[in-house]
């Protein structure tokens, strides 16, 4: 192991933060920790959910993009309406690889962009009535769609439209629901926000609308709670949840319906897998509805297996006994994997940084490959992502609060992992550099990484990159100035 | 050739902007000078007088039934009134929904792409809705615009609250651009020593009283026709006060930074001229019970 010890880590934030001006250094300091095990709260050590400094190159999203692309995007069967300039939908369509079964246009609509598209003359006269007629449209159009949700995009808040009113004239009209959301992107400090808007916006208008209604249960009935289905993670996470001997009753959002959310307050138990966008709705089954909700980690056979007991622990015995044969069953397969891929990837580093649960949650994943995580961040978490980061982590690691540009290629420079795992806007820069970067905000358009399937994947994603070739042919800088020297010597 | 001069007219809703703002164009083109009006208030009622109409069409409402702003030519939203007073409407949403300020900013725009600025104009003025609520009604005094405000205002304490509010907007844009404040006209409401109260304003905001302008119903007799009192009647006293103005605008040199003072001078000069009591601090929070138990006591 060549990890920092914590006197060096602490030296590290202290020389990358050296450059600042001191207003600017002050404010990043609070978002830069080396992880101790020994604390329990992470407010102690980091500062998170803040507004991001100008100049930092954040690369936060807003609140549109918390709510229309991540929380309610992925409901298949109703019709997302981006209100507002065309741009917001258009450039966020399709984005997010939320798989789906459906016929797109006719009865689903996930990869589809509906807009009102505004113009000048909208700004000015107010855009109620374009949405009145954009939604009568789309009934007319798309007549198989389940209902509609309006996403504000920021001028719907700047001149003050009452999309509320529209919403709930026109959902009388079509007898669907009409949901608007009030999720402009000049809200809040990041996405984050947007996903609790978003989830509010469920809670009233969505959820309780077949409560009294008869509905079929089994004691096993659950929901899956945050799950996008990027590359088909809710399907690999479902199959498994179906061995154990659970009904799913929906999935939340990914592959998802609005009819599945309005059963969900019926069901046993939720399983929340993105604590962050999700646990909103969680908490507020669990108080209206008497719902508990557990956490899960689906990423890697450690994980799954703990995961998976936790969850059979609520059940009677036969779910018990289910789920241990489950594990059984997949576990030859994971040794194999494990058996091929280790050898190949034992005792490599990598630094994350990616949103959601993401930065503690594929932690187990990567141990179980023998690789070590060595820095993690988030892009929007909150001080309670940080507290479920803490024990996840190895001591002394470092730890970064939405990140700066600056700050993320000065660590990985003087950290130097062997690879690292992050977005589209570092994968250019790092690979560049020579180091092999995976896209854990898409999974690179692979995928499912999800649960036992979504392992071998994982684990076959991540050889492909650490060992291509290609990157013996790249020396980066710091190699390249000590070559350097060794040829002038 | 002279230079075009563009003059934004600013002051408290109701003062009587568009009103004096028409009588004095309507002096201004009477004199031969080629003048244009934009309209900037929702309410579109900047050029009644001179077209002799209920309210122009508007920019806004033309763009909204072609379709977008970039469909409208210049002569559907230019009309021409009273001794070829150019007049334009920028128009905007009924109160309560959309954005009336952006409506004052894309009809402006729209008005420099289409060259309504034209070289034969000698003066532009913009009749600007009473509070300057947002960017948009500012609009008018960006740079390149407007550069001679006259804040229309009369010796009731509202209407100098509002025109000292104005001149520290005007500070705010004149700092960064050539905008400058170009004087006060009052308006007259029979206020006691009204003149000297609004020399004295001006005096403190380092510009001047350009004119006074009497208060005579010959103008609203001449309003309900649609017509400027300076058609009207152009025998009438009153127009020839409008001339006056008009003279005194075409010969105005004196364009300042203003020095907008606080609401303490204010009030004192307001006391002063006795349009405002001195505070009594014994009675402020106390209710109509705790006083009348305090004057049993005594």
């Amino acid at each position: 192991m060549t990890t920092l010890s914590r006197e060096e880590t602490d030296a590290l934030i202290a020389e990358v933060l050296e450059v600042y001006p001191e207003k600017a250094k002050k404010d990043r300091t609070k978002h830069l920790a080396v992880n101790d095990q020994t604390i329990e709260q992470s407010k102690k050590c980091i500062t998170s959910n803040r507004k991001s400094l100008p100049g930092v190159m954040t690369i936060r999203g807003c609140a549109y993009a918390g709510s229309k692309g991540v929380v309610w995007g992925p409901i298949k069967d109703m019709i997302h309406i981006s209100h507002g300039p065309v741009g917001c939908g258009q450039y966020s369509r399709a984005g997010r690889r939320n798989y789906y079964v459906g016929t797109t246009g006719v009865d689903t609509f996930g990869t589809m962009n509906f807009t009102s598209d505004f113009q000048e003359k909208d700004i000015v006269f107010g855009g109620d009535k374009k949405l009145a007629k954009l939604i009568e449209e789309i009934e007319e159009l798309f007549p198989l769609n389940k209902g509609i949700s309006v996403q504000s995009e920021c001028p719907i808040g700047l001149i003050g439209d009452d999309i509320e009113s529209v919403s709930k004239k026109a959902a009388k009209a079509i007898d669907k629901p009409v949901v608007p959301v009030r999720c402009e992107g000049f809200r809040g400090v990041s996405q984050s926000l947007g996903h609790h808007i978003a989830n509010d916006a469920i809670r009233d208008w969505v959820l309780d609308k077949r409560d009294g209604q008869p509905f079929e249960g089994t004691p096993y009935d659950v929901a899956i709670i945050g799950d996008y289905n990027i590359g088909g993670d809710a399907w690999a996470t479902r199959i498994i949840l179906e061995e154990m001997g659970l009904r799913v009753v929906s999935q939340w959002s990914g592959d998802g319906t609005i009819a599945e959310m309005m059963n969900s307050p019926r069901v046993k138990l939720n399983l929340l897998h993105c604590y962050r966008s999700m646990n909103y709705i969680s908490r507020h089954m669990e108080e209206k509805y008497g719902i508990p909700y557990i956490e899960y980690n689906f990423f890697g056979p450690t994980k799954i297996i703990e995961s998976l007991r936790k969850i059979a622990a609520f059940f009677d015995d036969s779910i018990k006994e289910k789920t241990e044969a489950v594990i059984a069953r997949y576990q030859p397969m994971m040794d194999a994997i494990i058996a091929k891929y280790r050898p190949r990837l034992e005792g490599k580093k990598v630094m994350l940084y990616v949103g959601g649960l993401r930065p503690r949650h594929v932690i187990g994943a990567y141990e179980d490959l023998g690789m070590e995580v060595i820095g993690t961040g988030y892009e929007f978490g909150h001080n309670d992502d940080y507290d479920r980061t803490i024990k996840e982590m190895g001591d002394a690691t470092l730890l970064y609060d939405d990140v700066t540009g600056f700050e993320l290629e000065e660590f990985v420079k003087k950290l130097k992992p062997d690879m690292v795992g992050s977005g589209i806007k570092e994968k250019y820069i790092f690979q560049k550099m020579g180091i092999p970067l995976r896209q854990m905000h898409s999974w690179d358009y692979s995928g499912p990484y999800h649960g036992y399937d979504g392992f071998a994947i994982f684990a076959r994603d991540m050889d492909i990159a650490l060992s291509s070739p290609v990157f013996g042919n790249l020396v980066p800088p710091w190699k390249k100035a000590a070559e350097e020297v060794k040829k002038a010597a | 050739m002279a230079k075009l001069r563009q003059c934004a007219i600013y002051g408290k809703g109701g003062i009587g902007k568009s009103t004096t703002t028409q009588n004095l164009v309507a002096a201004l083109a009477e004199s031969g000078k080629k003048v244009m009006i934009v309209g900037c208030d929702p309410k579109a009622d900047s050029t009644r007088l001179i077209l002799h109409s209920k309210a122009q069409t508007t920019v806004m409402h033309l763009a909204a039934e072609a379709g977008s702003v970039e469909d409208l030519e210049l002569e559907d939203v230019l009309s021409v009134g009273y001794g070829g007073v150019k007049c334009v409407e920028s128009g905007g949403p009924e109160p309560g929904v959309g954005c009336a300020g952006r409506g004052v900013i894309t009809a402006i725009n729209f008005l420099e792409e289409e060259g309504a600025y034209d070289e034969d104009l000698d003066f532009v003025f913009y009749d600007v809705l009473g509070d300057v609520v947002c960017g948009g009604f500012a609009m008018p005094i960006r740079e390149n615009k407007a550069q001679e405000i006259y804040i229309v205002c009369s010796g009731e304490m509202m209407a100098m609250y509002a025109a000292n509010n104005i001149a520290k907007g005007i500070v705010k844009y004149a700092n960064s651009g050539s905008v400058r404040l170009a004087g006060l006209i009052c308006n007259s409401r029979n206020t006691d020593r009204e003149d000297e109260l609004i020399m004295a304003l001006a005096a403190r905001l380092g510009t001047t009283m350009i004119h006074f302008v009497p208060r005579n119903n010959v103008v609203q007799h001449a309003e309900i026709r649609r017509m400027t009192c300076v058609e009207f009647d152009p025998t009438h006293k009153q127009a020839d006060e409008y001339r006056a103005l008009a003279n005194k605008i075409v010969n105005n040199t004196n364009f300042v930074i203003p020095t907008p003072i606080e609401m303490e001078e204010l009030e004192e000069l307001l006391m002063e001229f006795g349009i405002m009591e001195a505070e009594d601090e014994s009675i402020v929070g106390k209710t109509a019970a705790e006083l009348a138990a305090e004057a049993a006591a005594a």
